[in-house]
């Protein structure tokens, strides 16, 4: 086996996996978004019949990863590991997800990023040949993001305009070494190329700009992926951030052209998941965020595109802010991270 | 990105950059806002108080009553979710009257309520409210303590 | 005529918690903190006492209007004592605080906390 690393920060897939299941669940208020009808199961009550928050977020994910295993062909047996994450402290919703399932699990954090890191993982396994089938996803929910990283929810304070609305979302993917299932699928969508991301801080504290704080590292994601794979970024039909917001897509595409890009290729091959998924007469001012937010667009629209061949070559980058629930008390700024996964419509 | 001067001019220069980007909030009809709300609600209070000095309270005794009222409408309609909807228009309009005070203690109890009355609900009633009255607390009982110096000497 | 004042008074106390709120990152526990201090202060300076005077409810029922009573009954107290001083902020309040105790408590443990549907 040949040595798969290009560049600096990317890696080449040999075995190309295969996407071969997706499955999510999303709120009530990202149901009635532009995207409602993508998605598998709308919510109508954020608490799904659950007692808290933590738990409904649990029962999201759960739900979203069956999905993603029925959508495969497979079962639950059949599955190698479970990569997952979400934004509450020590994993809580994934670790109680994986309680239940009885399959070996793997934690991650990369606070909104997780949704590709998780990807990124599962697809680095199947290609070294360590696992046949990894089942990754994310999940978050505004009510306990929102409680553990802002103010409390019924306290009556008004958002400031770069505020962005965590999404209540989860999504997961199945990731094979083939298409096993025998289910003769028209589009196989394949993994083809990965780049690890950089913690990159550009030096913001305020909590409520978190796309200004993460564009940064994607823009640092994107340029590094295009350099090690020496493409173009019209070489991809979508490039697609996890949650930078009206803001921070106006701060990348701003940044992007800074470094030379072309403008009119990147307006038309770069988007936001974090502005697809809401629209703004939602009021969630500064667009979506969370795990959940680039793990739903990514499962239930991007994803959907690819099956139809109106999406052939996809790069999906999710981007995280690395912040805790006390570095902002302490003065720290807010570290930025971005990973980005290539997939292919074969 | 070049990384070779200060990184503090860097962080604030980005700042300043990021800033261009960020919607401004409409000034103006926020405090409009803020005014009118802020104002009917003492309005509102003095009228009250009024009305209770009628009946033959005290000033004072008519004061106290005014201020729990206030506190026990915010605390309910926080319970029943309504006062963040109203917060929301009105923003400074209603939490710097005492009635974001009493919000701001019912709010976090609410939310902890699946960790249980004692650990969940009593410790965390004080998340916002505590800083208030601790610093308004002791700030005024240093107060008194100077006045005493001042006054006994 | 006394209803204008406080309505005026009152009104601009909210607007200044409006800019600070808007022009600033300052939190919410933050300009709580900050109103209620400077009551504090103001009244030390018997600064305060004039625009309750003129304002009424309009001065008293917004939070600096809180630390106003805060140290009214501090320094009312300090002329009797220090005991006096010392429990006198707290008593000048204590109705206000015994009742948003209590009945926050309570009405955190009757409610449900609701998911926003804005």
């Amino acid at each position: 086996m040949g040595y798969k690393k290009i560049g600096r920060q990317s890696v080449k897939f040999s075995q190309k996996p295969f996407i071969t299941g997706r499955g999510n669940i999303v709120g009530e208020k990202e149901g009635q978004g532009p995207l409602g009808k993508c998605f598998d199961t709308v919510l109508e009550d954020d608490m799904y019949g659950e007692k808290s928050w933590e738990k409904a977020e649990s029962k999201m994910l759960k739900g979203a990863m069956t999905k993603a295993v029925s959508r495969a062909g497979i079962t639950f047996r059949d599955v190698d590991v479970m990569l997952s994450g979400d934004l509450l402290n020590q994993l809580m919703s994934s670790s109680f997800t994986a309680r239940d399932m009885h399959i070996p699990f793997l934690g991650l954090y990369g606070a909104c990023s997780t949704m590709t890191e998780s990807l990124l993982i599962g697809c680095m396994l199947v290609d070294g040949g360590f696992a046949k089938h990894v089942l990754a996803g994310a999940s978050s929910h505004f009510c306990t993001a929102e409680r553990q990283f802002r103010m409390p929810v019924e306290h009556g304070n008004q958002r400031p305009p770069s505020a962005q609305w965590t999404a209540t979302a989860a999504g997961a993917v199945v990731v094979s070494s083939e298409d096993a299932a025998g289910l003769c699928r028209q589009v196989k969508i394949r993994a083809e190329s990965a780049t690890v991301g950089k913690v990159i801080d550009a030096g913001i504290k305020d909590a409520n700009q978190m796309g200004a704080a993460m564009a940064p590292a994607a823009v640092d994601t994107l340029l590094n992926h295009l350099e090690d794979t020496k493409r173009g970024i019209d070489y991809y039909d979508l490039v697609a951030t996890g949650d930078l917001g009206y803001i921070g897509k106006d701060i990348m595409m701003d940044l992007l052209s800074d470094a030379g890009l072309d403008k009119n290729k990147v307006f038309s091959h770069y988007d936001d998941c974090g502005t697809m998924i809401f629209t703004k007469e939602q009021d969630v001012h500064g667009g979506g965020s969370g795990c959940g937010c680039s793990a739903a667009v990514f499962t239930g629209h991007l994803l959907r595109q690819m099956e139809k061949k109106k999406i052939k070559r996809l790069l999906l980058m999710s981007t995280g802010a690395l912040l805790s629930t006390i570095s902002p008390l302490q003065g720290e700024s807010i570290p930025g991270i971005a990973h980005a996964v290539s997939l292919e419509v074969e | 990105m070049n990384k070779k001067p200060d990184k503090k001019d860097i962080a604030k220069a980005y700042g300043k950059y990021a800033k261009g980007f960020t919607p401004r909030p409409n000034y103006v009809g926020n405090c409009l806002k803020a005014f009118f709300t802020g104002g009917a609600i003492c309005m509102i209070a003095l009228w009250y108080q009024n009305t209770l000095q009628d009946t033959g309270l005290s000033e004072k005794d008519a004061g106290i009553f005014v201020t729990v009222t206030l506190v026990v409408i915010a605390q309910l309609l926080t319970g029943l979710g309504v006062f963040d909807v109203i917060a929301k228009f009105a923003g400074a309009g209603v939490i710097v009257p005492i009635t974001g005070f009493a919000n701001s203690m019912v709010a976090p109890a609410l939310e902890y309520k699946r960790e249980g009355p004692v650990l969940g609900v009593g410790a965390n009633m004080f998340k916002v409210a505590g800083p208030v009255l601790v610093c308004g607390i002791s700030s005024a009982t240093i107060v008194g303590i100077i006045y005493w110096i001042i006054y006994r000497f | 005529m006394e209803y204008l004042w406080a309505f005026i008074i009152g009104g601009a106390i909210c607007v200044i918690g409006q800019i600070l709120m808007d022009t600033t990152t300052l939190t919410a526990p933050r300009i709580l903190v900050i109103f209620v201090v400077s009551g504090v202060i103001l009244q030390a300076f018997n600064l305060y006492e004039p625009i309750v005077e003129l304002g009424g409810n309009g001065a008293t029922v917004p939070l600096p209007g809180f630390g106003y009573s805060l140290a009214k009954g501090a320094m009312e107290g300090a002329k009797e004592g220090f005991l006096e001083a010392v429990t006198g902020p707290l008593k000048a309040t204590a109705a206000g605080i015994g009742i948003a105790l209590t009945f926050g408590y309570v009405a955190a443990l009757v409610f449900n906390p609701k998911s926003p549907k804005r």
